[in-house]
């Protein structure tokens, strides 16, 4: 592999500076370095991140390749800034088996966007009853590290004790979807001013909070570490902090639409909106907004959700829930956590690449920007501003909320272990 | 008036009272032997229900076909909406066969907005009940019956009902028509109390212009109207109260307790009515119950509805259908 040369890039958001790739790893840092045949890339003051590692993506692979696919999902990615996602287990069929994991493992490697690090199912079939092979996917091809039944909440409470205590065996850990399902039946927006008023059945706070509250309970109990996904609203950001002051290892993310969304959106029943969990208030985007900047939420995961257009053009009832978020969710970082001040671009690494890597275990990703690391990088440039046209996605869904929304930054380039995989905004 | 009907809260006070002032002039078209109009000649309304509801069905086919359109009527069971076809595909094929008004019902929230503002269709749309978002023509007409019986028939043209005290009784919760009437009478002025027990009243109810009460005994004997909603006996199951006999007792309107209501006041229910559940047969069959009328009255609000949204721009007494004549023999 030839060198590349990158000149001139805010590492982390600090004074420009030069980084020469060689092969696959980043040969050197620093000022004025010389090119010595090396590709050069002139990054002009454009921002430098570590390669951004998602710890909640859907690929759809296998089962709903009409929505997305492990191709055009991490091209998705790669796009995004992503060198590598943690791919959910809710497919078709679930991701409960070491070959279901291996073979979406395998797919990401062969296509060479991202890394694809598949999550296991904790329970079969995603039903809650009965335990899946979690140390047979660990020791898969795939080395599944991370565990859930995302989509669904694992809502009994001695199943999730059990997946806590077992995955200790081999430093796993449970992504936990928190939501009571009693709580939430017939549930379609947040409950509250809004769904009062629109007749939509209501999805309260405390179904997520109740189900957080018992985790970190158990995960201090039988000393595992626990991760929250999509974690949306400020009484769950309370309990957490609490959890982490009392030495609780637990984790949480937040997902960009929440930082930016609030269900006053739902009022004109458009689904581009239903998500699960559901867009909350104001109150809550602020809340998360702080918890994540203090480091109380640990990181932002997208929570990529593909869906084909008939599931989105249609009543709000029939529709289903999520959105995609791969290739929007820097800019709204950038709009909500960087220009509010809240974060710096080294926050921003952080929250989106270092910690990410570190709670899946993910090796070779969220590494400093550093000679002798591995060469995943990502190119920002802060300075842009456009509107959000789907029509340019790489993923083969459009279910964004953003469409036609004007937000800050645009991902120029994206380099894999040394091979770009996004070159002044253009997959290779 | 707006291009369509969707919500009782897209009404303002004046658009209101022209709509209650219309179906007064509809209601005498109900009086003549020949209770037919030409307006909507050459037009054509589809009734398109995917929820079953019997009455509300006839109820705009009568309002339609006395205005003389032509009638469709679409009911989703059986029919191709069954094998999977989508709201949007139903109301294209049914617009390419030159519909002007889909009158829609639908069981999810906000289906009818939807159909109205996603560029799926031209026509004019009117929202006849969606999920348990709203139901603006049971609204008012609802309000055209406490005009009639609180204001008087004639004295009521051009008025609305500022400080009338309404009372709604029941499931609030799951009740497109507590929202609606909430809605439209806070507009039209009136005060507004829901009673109901609490786990059927919904969270963040705080933010509505009505007061909110659990004790319907204290709140009786200030109510104008007194408007009772059918509770559902499968409720119960969801442990929404513990039996029926324990909500009967207290949130069903019986002798005693319409005894206490003012003399004047009236009861109201806008069907079907669960008899011995949140009213008994004696309050239902008494004098005082404006069930059947508010019946009759919901043909002629729903024909101004039509009239008004169909019709053209302005509804000027120049334009009135011919029956406004007849207005002077019926004074007093």
């Amino acid at each position: 592999m030839s060198k590349i040369l990158i000149r001139g890039a805010k590492v982390l958001g600090g004074e420009p500076q030069d980084v020469l790739i060689d092969g696959a790893t980043i040969a050197a840092v620093g000022r004025d370095l010389p090119a010595d045949g090396a590709e050069i890339v002139e990054a002009g003051g454009k921002v430098l991140l570590p390669g951004l590692v998602d710890l909640h993506t859907h690929l759809r692979e296998p089962g709903r390749e009409d929505s997305e696919t492990v191709l055009t999902g991490t091209r998705a990615a790669a796009s995004g800034g992503y060198t590598a996602v943690f791919a959910m287990a809710n497919t078709f069929p679930v991701a409960d088996t070491a070959g279901v994991v291996e073979q979406v493992w395998r797919l990401g490697k062969e296509h060479g966007y991202c890394d694809v690090r598949p999550i296991g199912a904790v329970t079969v079939g995603l039903e809650g009853h009965k335990l899946a092979e979690l140390g047979a996917m660990h020791e898969s091809a795939a080395g599944v590290t991370v565990f859930s039944d995302d989509g669904k909440c694992v809502h009994d409470a001695v199943i999730m004790r059990r997946a806590l205590e077992y995955v200790k065996a081999f430093d796993g850990v449970v992504a936990q979807h928190a939501q009571e399902p009693r709580l939430t039946e017939g549930a379609e927006m947040n409950e509250g001013v809004v769904s009062a008023e629109l007749g939509l059945g209501g999805w309260p706070a405390v179904a997520e909070e109740s189900i957080i509250a018992r985790d970190v309970l158990l995960a201090e109990h039988v000393g595992s570490r626990v991760h929250i996904c999509h974690l949306s609203t400020a009484g769950s950001v309370e309990i957490v902090r609490w959890a982490k002051s009392r030495g609780i290892r637990v984790t949480a993310e937040v997902t960009p639409h929440h930082l930016l969304l609030t269900d006053e959106l739902v009022r004109t029943y458009d689904p581009v909106y239903k998500v699960n969990p559901p867009l909350r208030t104001e109150r809550d985007v602020t809340a998360l907004r702080e918890a994540l900047a203090d480091g109380t939420i640990d990181i932002v995961a997208t929570d990529h959700a593909p869906h084909p257009h008939e599931d989105k053009d249609c009543e709000w009832a029939a529709a289903a829930m999520g959105m995609v978020g791969l290739e929007t969710a820097l800019s709204v970082v950038q709009e909500t956590m960087v220009d509010t001040g809240l974060l710096d671009w080294a926050g921003v690494a952080d929250r989106m690449s270092f910690q990410p890597a570190r709670i899946g275990r993910a090796e070779g990703h969220g590494r400093p920007v550093s000679a002798g690391e591995p060469a995943n990088l990502t190119l920002v440039d802060t300075a842009y501003r456009g509107s959000v046209d789907p029509a340019g996605f790489a993923s083969r869904s459009r279910n964004t909320p953003y469409e036609g929304r004007e937000l800050p930054g645009r991902v120029t380039h994206t380099w894999l272990r040394g091979k770009a995989t996004l070159v002044d905004g253009k997959l290779t | 008036m707006q291009r369509h009907l969707i919500s009782a809260a897209d009404l303002t006070r004046d658009d209101a009272v022209l709509i209650l002032d219309t179906a007064e002039e509809m209601a005498r078209v109900a009086d003549r032997p020949i209770k037919k109009l030409p307006t909507l000649r050459g037009r054509t309304v589809v009734n398109l229900f995917f929820e079953d509801s019997t009455r509300t069905r006839i109820s705009f086919e009568a309002a339609e076909k006395r205005l003389s359109a032509d009638v469709i009527n679409f009911s989703a069971k059986g029919s191709s909406v069954s094998k999977g076809e989508s709201l949007k595909d139903t109301a294209q094929t049914l617009e390419a066969m030159g519909v002007d008004a889909v009158v829609i019902r639908h069981g999810a929230s906000g289906a009818p907005y939807r159909l109205a503002t996603s560029g799926w269709i031209d026509a004019h749309v009117i929202n006849a009940g969606d999920g348990t978002h709203q139901h603006p023509t049971q609204a008012l007409l609802d309000a055209f019956t406490m005009r009639r019986r609180l204001v008087g028939r004639d004295a009521g043209l051009g008025q609305d009902l500022a400080g009338r005290r309404i009372t709604i009784v029941g499931d609030v919760l799951h009740s497109r028509v507590a929202r609606s009437n909430v809605d439209l009478l806070h507009t039209l002025g009136a005060g507004v109390t829901l009673v109901a027990p609490p786990t059927l009243l919904p969270v963040g109810i705080d933010t509505w212009p009505c007061e909110v009460s659990y004790d319907l005994d204290r709140t009786l004997p200030k109510s104008d109207a007194v408007m009772m909603l059918r509770v559902q006996r499968e409720r119960m199951n969801a442990a929404f109260f513990p039996t029926e006999r324990e909500y009967s007792r207290r949130y069903g309107l019986d002798g005693d307790r319409m005894a206490r209501m003012p003399e004047h006041a009236i009861v109201m229910h806008p069907g079907p009515m669960v008899r011995g559940m949140e009213i008994t047969a004696e309050v239902a069959d008494s004098d005082r119950c404006t069930v059947i009328e508010q019946v009759a009255n919901g043909v002629s609000i729903r024909m101004a509805v039509l009239y008004l949204l169909l019709g053209g721009a302005e509804f000027a007494a120049k334009n009135a259908p011919a029956v406004t004549p007849a207005r002077t023999t019926e004074e007093k």
